[in-house]
Parts: C-alpha cells; sequence; structure tokens
C-alpha cells in the first residue's frame, strides 16, 4: 500500500508497469491453521455495571459455597442436611421436598423449566446468563481480580508480561498461581459437600481418611476450575461452548444486546478541547471499551459470537461520556429494532423494547405450565404411596375347589420417617379373601395387616381368591386399598381381577 | 469455485469463507485454536498409553494383547462372582441351619429364599415347569393348590431332593399302570370308567358299571372316593384339575397307556441351599400348604 519500489527492485509487469515487490500479509496461503491464543489483559471496568457483577458474584458464589452447610431437621434417622444428593441411598434432599428415585421427573421437570428460562431470558436480554450467571463468567471475574491484586491492573501486567525474570516477577506469578489453585480447591471442595453430610465429610477430608472419590472429584475439578478461570478463559466462551451458538436462533430484532450506537458515534475521531460535536460522532476513539473487555473484541464492529453480553464496555464508555460532558449510552443495552429506529437527526432515540410478544409469550406459558403440573403433584403427594403389579403370567389360577385366584405385586412406599402400620384390604370384590406371602396365618382374610418400616419400600406378594361361580365377567375392576390404622390416611390403587372367559 | 466468493462478508476484518453456504449462510475459515490441536494430540498419546496397559490388540495367534496392567473382563466376572458368593454365604448358612418350617417367619431369610429360588428355578425348573411354574401338559402346575405328592415345605424339599421315578434310591415312586395295554380291562370298561371318573369332577353322568371297575381296579391308589393319595402320587380325581388333561379322550389315553413322568433327582446336582430356596419358592407361588 503505497510503498514505492526502490530502484534497484525496478522489474515490470507490463511495458510501462512497474512490478512492486510486495506480498499479503493475510492471503490464505500464509495463514496458519492454528491459531495460537493471544492473552488478554481486561482493564478494570468501574461503574453500576461492574458493581451489579461484583453483587451476582458474591451472591451466586456464596450459595455455592456455603448452600451444603444449611441444615434442615428431619427427624432422627434422617440426614439434617438442607440440600443433600444421597446417590447411595438415591434420594435426593432440598429443604422440605425429598425425592426417591421414582419421582425422578421432577428433575426432568427442573430441567425443562431451566432450558426454558433461559430460552426467555435470552429472548429478553440476550446474553444475559453469559454475562452475569454463567459459572465461567463468575470464576474468571474471580480469577481476573485477584491477578488484578497481585500484579496490578492492565498496563502492569502488559508490562510484567514482557519483564525479565526477576525474583519479583516469580514471586508475583507464584502468589497468584497458589491463589488460583487454592480457589479452584475450594470450588472442587464445595462441590463434594453436596453429596454427603457437610460437617462429617469436612472431618474425613482433613484427617485424609474420606473416600477416594471425594478427592479425585476434588483433584479433576481444582484442575479444571484452574485451568478454565486462569488459563482458557474466553476459549470456553468462544470455542467449546454449544450455548453461543445456538442463541442466534433465541434473540430477535426486539431482545436487548449490549451494542454501540454507530449511528450517534461515527464518524469516530480524536477531539480536542472546546471543538464542536456538530459533524462528526461522539466516539473518540478511546478504546477504553476495548481494553475492558474480558473477550478481547471491538464492541464497536457489532454483534459478535464471541460477546458475552457482560456490560464492562456500557460502564468504560460510560465513564468516558461523563468526562466529556455528552450524555451516557453511546454504548448501552439496546435492540436491532432501537439501534435501526436511531437516525442522525435524532441519535439519542429510545426505543422501549418490546418485551410482551409472540416467543416471550410462549416461553412464559410453557415455564408456567411446567412449574405448576410440579407444584401441582408436588403439593398433592403424600408421604404414602401405592403400586399394583398384577402377575401377567399365568393371568389366572384355578383351584381345587374351582376357586379363582390371582397373584398382585403391591408396593407400598412409606416416606415417613417412622413405622406405620396399615390395614390392606380390597374394594368391589365382596366374595374375595386375600393371602399374603410372610404372614403366620395362611389362612385367607378379608383384611391383611401391613407393617411398613421408615423409609422403607415394602414388596407385598399378594393372592386374591374368589370362590367358585362368584365373577360375574372373566375381568373385574376393583381396588386395592391401604388404611393407615393411626391417621385414617387412606390410598386405593386400581387393578383388574381376571378369570375364565365367561 | 472462484476465489471472488471466497471474498470477505460484511466486515473487513471477517476472515475468508471457506465457500460452503446454506440458504445464505456462509462459513467463515477460521484458524483452529492451537490448544484444539494439543488436546487432540494428547488423545493420541492417551491412546498409546492405554495398548500398552490395558488389553487392546486382537488376533496374536490365537491371543490378544494384554496389556501391563493385567486387566481383564472375565476375571473381573469371576472376582464378582466370587464376591457375591461370598457375600451370600452367611445367609446360605442361615438357610441351611434354619428349621425349615421356620424359614418363612424370617423376614429376611424368606426374601433371600424367595429371590434366590427364582433365580435358581428359572435356571433348574422353567424348562419343564413353565417359567413361574405354570406348568404345562404332563408336568405339574406349581401355582395351584393341588399337589400329588404334598405342598408343604417339607413335602416340596424332598421332591426336589429324591425328584420322581428318578434314578435316586429314596426316589418318590408309583405307577399308574396301562390298563388297556396290559389288557386288564377291554375298551367298553375303560370307556365306563373313564366316564364315572369324569362325572366325579361334575363332568357327565356317571355309570354304575364305571363305579365297580373304579372300585376294584382303581381306588386302591386313588382312594374310595377318588380323592387321591399322596403317597404314591395318586392325583385327586375328584377337582377339575388335570396333569395330562380332563377331556375324554385323554383320560380314556392315560387308563389305557398308564402315566409315569419323572423329575430328577436333584440332590448333589444343587446344594442344600440352593434346594432350600427352590423350596421356598415355590411353596410362595400360591398353592403351598
Amino acid at each position: 500500500m503505497g510503498k514505492r519500489p526502490t530502484n534497484n527492485q525496478a522489474a515490470h509487469a507490463a511495458e510501462g508497469v512497474e512490478k512492486i515487490d510486495v506480498k499479503a500479509v493475510n492471503t490464505a496461503e500464509t495463514r496458519k491453521l492454528y491459531k495460537k491464543r493471544e492473552k488478554i489483559h481486561p482493564k478494570a471496568a468501574r461503574g453500576r455495571f461492574r458493581k451489579l457483577k461484583w453483587a451476582i458474584m458474591v451472591l451466586t458464589l456464596g450459595i455455592y459455597y456455603l448452600a451444603p452447610w444449611i441444615r434442615w431437621d428431619r427427624g432422627p434417622g434422617a440426614p439434617d442436611q438442607a440440600i443433600l444428593l444421597d446417590l447411595p441411598a438415591r434420594k435426593f434432599y432440598f429443604f422440605f421436598i425429598e425425592i426417591w428415585p421414582q419421582e425422578f421427573y421432577y428433575v426432568t421437570g427442573l430441567l425443562i423449566i431451566a432450558a426454558l428460562g433461559l430460552f426467555l431470558a435470552t429472548a429478553l436480554a440476550g446474553r444475559v446468563w453469559c454475562g452475569y450467571a454463567c459459572p465461567q463468567t463468575v470464576w474468571t471475574d474471580l480469577f481476573i481480580w485477584i491477578e488484578r491484586k497481585i500484579e496490578g491492573d492492565r498496563n502492569a501486567r502488559i508490562k510484567l508480561d514482557k519483564a525479565p525474570w526477576t525474583a519479583g516477577k516469580i514471586a508475583k506469578r507464584v502468589i497468584k498461581h497458589v491463589l488460583w489453585l487454592l480457589v479452584g480447591a475450594l470450588t472442587g471442595g464445595a462441590w463434594v459437600f453436596y453429596f454427603a453430610d457437610a460437617p462429617t465429610l469436612a472431618r474425613e477430608l482433613l484427617t485424609f481418611s474420606a473416600p477416594p472419590v471425594a478427592y479425585i472429584t476434588i483433584a479433576v475439578l481444582t484442575l479444571t476450575t484452574y485451568l478454565f478461570g486462569g488459563f482458557a478463559r474466553e476459549q470456553v466462551c468462544t470455542y467449546m461452548c454449544p450455548w453461543p451458538r445456538i442463541q442466534g436462533s433465541m434473540f430477535d430484532e426486539q431482545s436487548l444486546l449490549v451494542t454501540y450506537h454507530p449511528k450517534r458515534g461515527e464518524p469516530r475521531g480524536k477531539h480536542k478541547k472546546g471543538e464542536s460535536w456538530d459533524n462528526r460522532g461522539h466516539c473518540i476513539d478511546c478504546k477504553q471499551c476495548v481494553a475492558v473487555c474480558p473477550m478481547g473484541i471491538d464492541i464497536r464492529d457489532g454483534l459478535q459470537l464471541e460477546c458475552i453480553n457482560c456490560a464492562l464496555c456500557i460502564d468504560a464508555c460510560d465513564a468516558v461520556m461523563d468526562k466529556l460532558g455528552l450524555p451516557r449510552g453511546l454504548i448501552g443495552y439496546d435492540t436491532v429494532a432501537g439501534l435501526e429506529a436511531v437516525t442522525h437527526d435524532d441519535p439519542y432515540k429510545k426505543t422501549r423494547p418490546k418485551f410482551i410478544r409472540g416467543r416471550t409469550i410462549v416461553y412464559t406459558l410453557l415455564i408456567a405450565l411446567v412449574g405448576g403440573g410440579m407444584l401441582y403433584t408436588l403439593l398433592n403427594r403424600g408421604d404414602l404411596e401405592l403400586n399394583v403389579l398384577r402377575d401377567r403370567n399365568p393371568l389366572y389360577i384355578t383351584l381345587k375347589d374351582g376357586s379363582i385366584r390371582d397373584g398382585y405385586t403391591i408396593k407400598v412406599l412409606n416416606k415417613a420417617h417412622k413405622t406405620r402400620k396399615l390395614e390392606l384390604d380390597v374394594i368391589g370384590l365382596p366374595e374375595a379373601t386375600l393371602k399374603m406371602i410372610g404372614l403366620k396365618t395362611k389362612t385367607p382374610q378379608k383384611r391383611l395387616p401391613v407393617t411398613v418400616g421408615p423409609d422403607q419400600v415394602k414388596s407385598l406378594r399378594v393372592f386374591v381368591i374368589v370362590p367358585p361361580d362368584k365373577l360375574a365377567s372373566g375381568a373385574e375392576e376393583f381396588d386395592f386399598r391401604v388404611k393407615d390404622t393411626e391417621t385414617g390416611l387412606v390410598l386405593r390403587h386400581e387393578s383388574v381381577f381376571r378369570g375364565p372367559k365367561k | 469455485m472462484s476465489a471472488a466468493d471466497n471474498k470477505p462478508q460484511t466486515h473487513p476484518s471477517d476472515p475468508e469463507t471457506t465457500g460452503h453456504e446454506w440458504d445464505g449462510i456462509k462459513e467463515f475459515n477460521n484458524p483452529l485454536p492451537r490448544w484444539w490441536l494439543w488436546t487432540f494430540y494428547a488423545t493420541i498419546i492417551w491412546s498409546i498409553g492405554y495398548w500398552i496397559l490395558m488389553p487392546a490388540w486382537p488376533f496374536l495367534g490365537d491371543d490378544y494383547s494384554k496389556g501391563l496392567l493385567g486387566y481383564s473382563q472375565r476375571q473381573e466376572l469371576a472376582d464378582e462372582l466370587a464376591a457375591a458368593e461370598a457375600a451370600r454365604s452367611e445367609m446360605n448358612a442361615k438357610l441351611v441351619k434354619a428349621d425349615l418350617s421356620k424359614i418363612e417367619d424370617d423376614p429376611q431369610l424368606l426374601e433371600y429364599a424367595m429371590a434366590g429360588g427364582r433365580s435358581a428355578f428359572g435356571v433348574n425348573c422353567a424348562q419343564c415347569h413353565g417359567s413361574v411354574g405354570q406348568g404345562a401338559p404332563g408336568y405339574p402346575n406349581l401355582q395351584d393348590n393341588d399337589w400329588l405328592w404334598g405342598g408343604t415345605l417339607e413335602d416340596i424339599s424332598t421332591t426336589i431332593h429324591v425328584g420322581i421315578r428318578s434314578t435316586h434310591e429314596d426316589t418318590r415312586s408309583g405307577d399308574m399302570p396301562a390298563f388297556g395295554l396290559d389288557e386288564t380291562l377291554n375298551k367298553e370298561e375303560i370307556a365306563a370308567v373313564a366316564d364315572y371318573v369324569l362325572s366325579l369332577s361334575g363332568n357327565g353322568s356317571g355309570n354304575e358299571k364305571g363305579a365297580e371297575i373304579f372300585a376294584e381296579n382303581c381306588a386302591a391308589c386313588h382312594g374310595d372316593d377318588a380323592k387321591g393319595n399322596q403317597e404314591v402320587g395318586a392325583p385327586n380325581l375328584t377337582d377339575n384339575i388335570w396333569l395330562y388333561g380332563g377331556d375324554r379322550a385323554t383320560v380314556i389315553e392315560t387308563i389305557t397307556k398308564g402315566r409315569g413322568g419323572v423329575m430328577p433327582s436333584w440332590e448333589g446336582k444343587l446344594d442344600e441351599a440352593t434346594i432350600r430356596q427352590l423350596a421356598v419358592y415355590v411353596h410362595t407361588l400360591g398353592g403351598g400348604e
């Protein structure tokens, strides 16, 4: 570009046309197939979004580290940890909720709600999850904060990077990495407390008597936290995470985005004191927005895959606008529709985003539907459950006196933390008598006593016997009924009694 | 694809595209991150380590490469089976030591015996008696309460031990003679006694002649009241449960040719704990006495 050939290079492309000896830097032939990560040194930002992000960091990390230590009294014999994933017993405790394996659909429901919630948040405010709440963002923020405390802000860090390995540099680096590893270890350390009684496990961990899987989990999470928070950082978001790629289809022209207002900012350029702002843009090209960006992008290039919408560039630009005496918001939250509505004549034009629109209504309804369904079943489920499995082979048995006998496996789930005394009988088969394996009395009864221990699933082999010729049809519908002899609680479960075809 | 098609998109800093296009969406030709490449190399190195440490290569003659760690899934299975056996030994000892009639009063022992019995039944008994003991023509139904040789836990246990018409010296045995083939009875007599036998369970009307023949030839085993005799395995003929079939032709065939089904003796083939588990399982199928 504009490079003049020296006289001794005077080659000619054609008669009268000189050939310049220059090579395009960026041709496909010279470009590398693999790109080394270029280190990003984000500058500290100050402002309302930074404050909000600190608050969210304290809140989310606080919940993460402290939640397993909350106690919740469930009575003797049951764990007193508020949040506990008891994998060996296959039970999940969450405050007053206790989920057994056969209720795992609640977890499915929670995941569906989480996914829909993410969709809704994205439709409303773009990558708000990425920018504020994603663990990768929060932990990277924490790692950068530690880095800044030890090595100083952006310029000091760049300088330190280039500096020779003096004792001071080594000391700073060692402290930084030790602190990072410590955060990683605490992260992994907190994780394992969700799967066992926290105080007990903590004691075991410190006396090196905890199960190996606890140490392995902590080691793996320490390493991944250290790698992802200290080194991979934005690479995780750009290359590993599928969510940024999916989001392209999640937001529309009404979704809020962190964006630069080109119609107000351009043409950009240096501004001298006292100079008029007429006929030029408000962007003074100070590049503060670039310096604070943890993703290493220039927000002024427009919507980009890498941008996690962390809003730190808003803080940086707002501070500059304040200094210049111009209104804030050259970089701010706006929608694509809002950007288009801005004109050069009215560069400050604000368009209210349409929050209520097709997709947000659908997402909200779906969340309400799934959440409402879950809440309904959760509130209406008892701590006693009855399940009946009918023998299918053989369908029925003819006894020697001509009676018909059907076999059933009945499961009684007692989710209470105490022993229950129940009575089992049948409704809808007036002539029927019952027999149960394991009962002392071998003669068929009208009513059977059943004792179920605390937190127990009891499986009963029950035979229903109907005397000869008392069946109206080959398949009689009836109910099994259990009654709690103390509380009077009654549960019924329908089933079918089969006999010879009539 | 001309070079012009690969040229920048919307922004000067955008890289070239690969030339791939779907519905107007073009693919940037971005370089892969280098760490990704290193991760790929790391997986290759891992796989080499895996070849060396774990069983990996087949077809080395009749063998395969064993790996330095000596891991083997067969060995793991054998170890797990041995561990399961060891874990069961305590319960098995308890089961063998227990008074047979008391087993079902101990919920833990009962559950253990039923579970073990079910699996042993599936392996050893289901071939004849059906997957849950529902029986088949010639092979007794073990779910009902009609027993040829007795339905108490003791009786069932004995039957499993010694078998029926088996090679065991104490085998249960009893013969249904072939009245027709032996020419003890002629065809008319057989038909008459068959009609009489059927009438005992409410199928058709009996006859005097049949009753006489029954008293002379059959009552010795089946009893004067035809309710059978478990000492010799003679079935009760007054109920509607038939081992070989309750239609007239089958009953005539039974009287003419006799019957003599065999159940093997399991003593020595199965250990005492397994036999007890089987006895409890069969006893709890529903018809146990």
